[in-house]
């Protein structure tokens, strides 16, 4: 009767925080599936399909995770995505124009960096929901 | 060739046409412009059309009589100054008194020529304008472009600055969940990962120190006589702890009594970056070769490593502010990504250069030479 464990897909370049993200996740009760840089998670991709997907913004490029938005989307158009940075509107970098293929991709949801637990497990809540 | 608006406002035809006779294929090149102007000639005859021509198209230089028939030249110039338009005006007039001469100059005429002028005087006042023109705008350029570089600079600062933050507040959350159990020992891994990732933001605080050493220009360097040896001397003492905690042999091949003329804080960090690089990205056991050699025209500072190595693409982006080759071998060391953008700045303020050759897995060899 219990219902199969929701997979999410977690992208970070730093490794703590890609731990921590992993272990408070999966303290949600989720199973996970982690990759460290654009190009792991991009293989990853193209194997799996994960219910969630939460992409660091930074990683070999300035915009890694719009473009990962923009290629899980492509494939997998359900998947919500949450993205994920330490980088605030306040400073100003401007990503539609850093690598072209990011221009009008939406994730579902940007998150600022620093793990909120409670927060993020009722977004990912929300998102699952929403599916 | 660049073509630049020139308009002429005059009501004499006879003096228009003159204008036009003599700028009609006059170019303007000096050698440290990229390219010549030419010039696209363009009429009014009152000051009312000038005002029409500067507000619906691009006017760069204006060629204006003071004496109209309708509003004056001085009421155009007025009218371009109050409304920040980006164009340089000469006046031409035969009725050149102190009083136009002074209020032209406070609205921002750049210079006068008065009526009548020979071909020549005209072609050396455009030539002066257009050289003028062209200066001021590189100089804008060039601020936008050093705002900008500074912006984006901030920017990936505050992300590199939070993300150790981020780091090790997260684990301190997840020991205060106690989420991996109740004893401690659970917790040493993240007990070291929170450890070294506040020495990576102590280090990423030295090298921005670094940094405003070299932000602060010219006027602070303390240039003398700097003895090479001692100064390599001293690196190697710092990097011992750490290349012997990792077996790690460090070799110095240079006579003493090799002295360069620079500021002694700058030679430091070129070697310390280079040598604390030579141990962190070596491999156990491995070793760090330095050599010194003095020559009639350069000194060559040679610092090769038996490490991890790099690809061409990684090299590529070396030299680079905040950039870290991030792989499966670098991924447990520390580092700030600034230590090498530095580290060439340094260089490149005593107008040397730096160049590396690495193979993966081999090694890495940095030369730095820096010029007598």
């Amino acid at each position: 009767m219990s219902e199969e464990k929701k997979l999410i897909l977690i992208a970070d370049d730093d490794i703590d925080y890609l731990f921590q993200l992993k272990i408070i996740i999966e303290s949600f009760g989720y199973k996970t599936i982690t990759a460290e840089s654009q190009n792991e998670t991009e293989k990853i991709i193209k194997e799996i399909k994960p219910d969630l997907a939460i992409f660091d913004l930074m990683m070999e490029n300035q915009d890694s995770g719009f473009i990962l938005s923009y290629k899980i989307k492509n494939k997998y158009p359900d998947v919500p995505v949450i993205i994920s940075t330490a980088v605030t509107k306040e400073t100003g970098i401007d990503f539609s124009s850093a690598t072209g293929e990011s221009s009008l991709i939406k994730a579902d949801l940007y998150i600022e960096k620093g793990i909120n637990k409670e927060k993020l497990k009722f977004e990912i809540q929300k998102l699952l929901s929403k599916k | 060739m660049k073509e630049l608006n020139l308009l002429i406002v005059d009501d004499e035809p006879g003096i228009r046409s003159g204008i036009k006779r003599i700028l009609k294929s006059f170019t303007v090149g000096f050698p440290f412009m990229a390219e010549d102007f030419s010039f696209n000639l363009l009429e009014a005859e009152t000051g009312e059309k000038a005002l029409e021509f500067i507000n619906n198209s691009n006017i760069d230089i204006i060629l204006l009589d003071n004496k109209l028939p309708g509003i004056q030249g001085i009421e155009v110039l007025e009218y371009i100054n109050k409304n920040n338009i980006s164009t340089e005006v000469m006046m031409i007039t035969s009725y050149a008194s102190l009083d136009l001469a002074v209020k032209a100059t406070n609205s921002g005429a750049y210079n006068f020529v008065p009526k009548p002028f020979t071909p020549q005087e005209l072609k050396a006042a455009i030539e002066a304008i257009t050289k003028h023109l062209y200066l001021k705008r590189m100089t804008m350029e060039m601020k936008k472009e050093d705002k900008k570089v500074k912006f984006q600079f901030l920017s990936v600062l505050s992300h590199e600055l939070k993300s150790p933050i981020n780091a090790v507040e997260g684990y301190l959350n997840i020991m205060k969940d106690k989420q991996a159990g109740n004893d401690i020992s659970d917790y040493e891994t993240m007990i070291d990962r929170a450890l070294l990732r506040i020495k990576g933001m102590r280090s990423l605080i030295m090298d921005l120190l670094d940094l405003t050493k070299l932000e602060s220009g010219p006027k602070q360097r303390h240039i003398q006589a700097v003895d090479l040896h001692e100064i390599a001397m001293l690196a190697i003492n710092s990097v011992e702890p750490l290349a012997n905690q990792r077996n790690i042999k460090i070799y110095l091949d240079a006579d003493e009594n090799i002295y360069y003329n620079s500021d002694s804080k700058e030679i430091e960090i070129i070697f310390n970056n280079l040598l604390s690089n030579a141990v962190k990205y070596n491999k156990p056991n491995g070793s760090v070769n330095i050599s010194i050699k003095k020559s009639d025209k350069e000194i060559k500072i040679i610092v090769q490593d038996t490490g991890i190595g790099m690809t061409k693409d990684d090299i590529s982006k070396l030299f680079h502010d905040f950039v870290r080759i991030k792989n499966i071998k670098t991924r447990d060391i520390t580092g700030t990504g600034l230590g090498l953008s530095i580290t060439k700045k340094m260089v490149e303020l005593n107008n040397g250069d730096i160049n590396v050759e690495s193979i993966p897995d081999e090694g890495s060899t940095f030369t730095v030479r820096l010029p007598l």
